[in-house]
């Protein structure tokens, strides 16, 4: 599909420019999302990233675009930016009771209550992994958020795919922990003081203490 | 742990790390068309000499109309340019100040233009109108002999016609040779208002030209100007010699001022 695309970009950019947008733009927007926690900031990314695409795409012989790997070559772009905002500003604290704008993942569940238990468990996953260190983080949402294959993520962050295996494997074994920590955690503030769950939560920061 | 927990475990971090792909806010695909130009926003300005509509994308402003409605001039723009527009509410801030200062005289500030489509020859005639000061106006000719074209005065015209940020491009500064104001891409009536805003004294350029007086010169610095040049406005009365044509001038003894540079003028 993404090489019909591409073949389609080489004859006609402002014709097929949207078919880009619309084809890529939740994997982009997803990517800067869960890599910078901020749905504002995701989208000011996301559309960075393809009036980047836009210019390169304009100066690119049809060789060179024929030749691209979209999904990869998108989420390169769209890294790129992320970090250049991080650089700029210093991460945030995560916090798990998360006070982030709401945003709905694709196919929610139908019933106001799921809805409401889906979306919880979102925050709460999202903001785990927005502590994870960034050498873990970009591999994990690359891989599962994205759902790239390890020959597209050497691409995008130029690391050879054993390397991108063991740092994702390492990463979902940080998350699996910090999310039984947070368990445990809520658990032991329900046991002390029941119905008061505003100060369970709090802040979370993902640290790997061995190597 | 045994190590088939482990795994159920890892599928289901996998599974909500999985749910974490997001819907792209419906905002965005429209704010990415209209940053990269395939499509364009626009909204009303209030000129001094009355109710225009602005377009623009991320490449600057992309037409300039007049229009009975909202309705008409998206029509008019889809059938021009052939992209989708929308109305917004206002024009972009930076963007918006700029516009105003343009149209209130100041030449230098720094208005983007998104004129993809221009030839070189239009892209000339464009930049060369530009370059023509508030309350002076130029002829045709005289913009064809300043980009190299002398011959192509009437081709000017038109490019000048279809010109798509009328006032952002200041066109309605060119005018015919024989001092009549000529046609305009907003129609006549607006170029008259426009150059009037800008301090142009119209009846005393079309009195000169209908007695045939095509440039003003001083005979205390033996300098010839088109008429509408700071220069020539600065001559007094007593010393104001007037010519029919360069060939006058110059076989007076006058030179052409450095200004205006009458000398690319026809006549």
């Amino acid at each position: 599909m993404d090489d019909d695309l591409a073949l389609r970009l080489t004859s006609d950019l402002d014709g097929s420019f949207e078919r880009l947008v619309v084809d890529h733009q939740d994997r982009l927007f997803s990517l800067a999302l869960r890599y910078t926690g901020d749905p504002r900031e995701a989208e000011e990314i996301a559309q960075d990233a393809f009036v980047r695409a836009y210019r390169a795409l304009a100066g690119y012989d049809a060789e060179r675009i024929a030749g691209l790997h979209l999904r990869a070559w998108l989420a390169t772009i769209t890294l790129n930016l992320c970090r250049n905002r991080a650089r700029v500003r210093r991460s945030v604290a995560v916090r798990l009771d998360g006070d982030s704008a709401p945003v709905i993942a694709s196919g929610a569940d139908a019933s106001p209550d799921g809805r409401f238990a889906r979306r919880e468990a979102i925050d709460h996953w999202a903001a785990l992994l927005a502590g994870l260190p960034v050498r873990y983080r970009a591999p994990v949402v690359l891989r599962h958020v994205n759902g790239l294959d390890y020959d597209e993520m050497a691409e995008v962050l130029g690391r050879p795919t054993g390397t991108l295996k063991a740092q994702v494997h390492r990463g979902l074994a940080l998350l699996r922990a910090a999310h039984e920590a947070a368990l445990r955690h809520e658990r032991a503030v329900e046991e002390q003081a029941p119905g008061d769950r505003a100060s369970a939560g709090g802040e979370l920061c993902i640290r790997e203490v061995t190597r | 742990m045994t190590e088939r927990s482990n795994d159920m475990i890892e599928d289901a971090v996998e599974g909500a790390l999985h749910d974490l792909a997001a819907e792209a806010p419906a905002t965005l695909l429209p704010s990415t068309l209209l940053a990269v130009g395939l499509a364009d926003g626009y909204a009303p300005l209030d000129s001094p000499i009355g109710r225009l509509f602005v377009a623009f994308n991320g490449r600057g402003v992309s037409a300039v109309a007049l229009a009975d409605d909202e309705a008409a001039f998206e029509r008019r723009f889809v059938g021009t340019f052939g992209r989708p527009i929308r109305r917004v509410g206002t024009l972009p801030g930076q963007l918006g100040r700029a516009i105003e200062r343009r149209l209130s005289g100041d030449r230098r500030a720094p208005v983007p233009v998104d004129l993809r489509n221009a030839t070189p020859f239009e892209r000339a005639v464009w930049d060369k109108a530009l370059e023509i000061p508030p309350g002076e106006v130029r002829p045709y000719g005289w913009v064809a002999a300043e980009i190299g074209r002398p011959r192509a005065a009437r081709a000017v015209g038109s490019v000048l016609g279809r010109n798509p940020v009328p006032l952002v491009i200041p066109c309605h500064r060119v005018v015919r040779s024989d001092g009549r104001i000529g046609d305009y891409a907003l129609g006549s009536a607006w170029k008259r208002a426009a150059l009037m805003d800008e301090g142009l004294d119209l009846e005393r350029l079309e009195a000169l030209a209908h007695v045939g007086i095509r440039f003003l010169g001083s005979d205390t610095t033996r300098v010839y100007c088109l008429p509408t040049c700071r220069n020539a406005r600065r001559i007094r009365p007593a010393h104001e010699v007037r010519f029919r044509s360069r060939v006058d001038a110059l076989s007076a003894g006058y030179r052409p001022c450095r200004h205006c540079r009458p000398g690319a003028a026809a006549g």
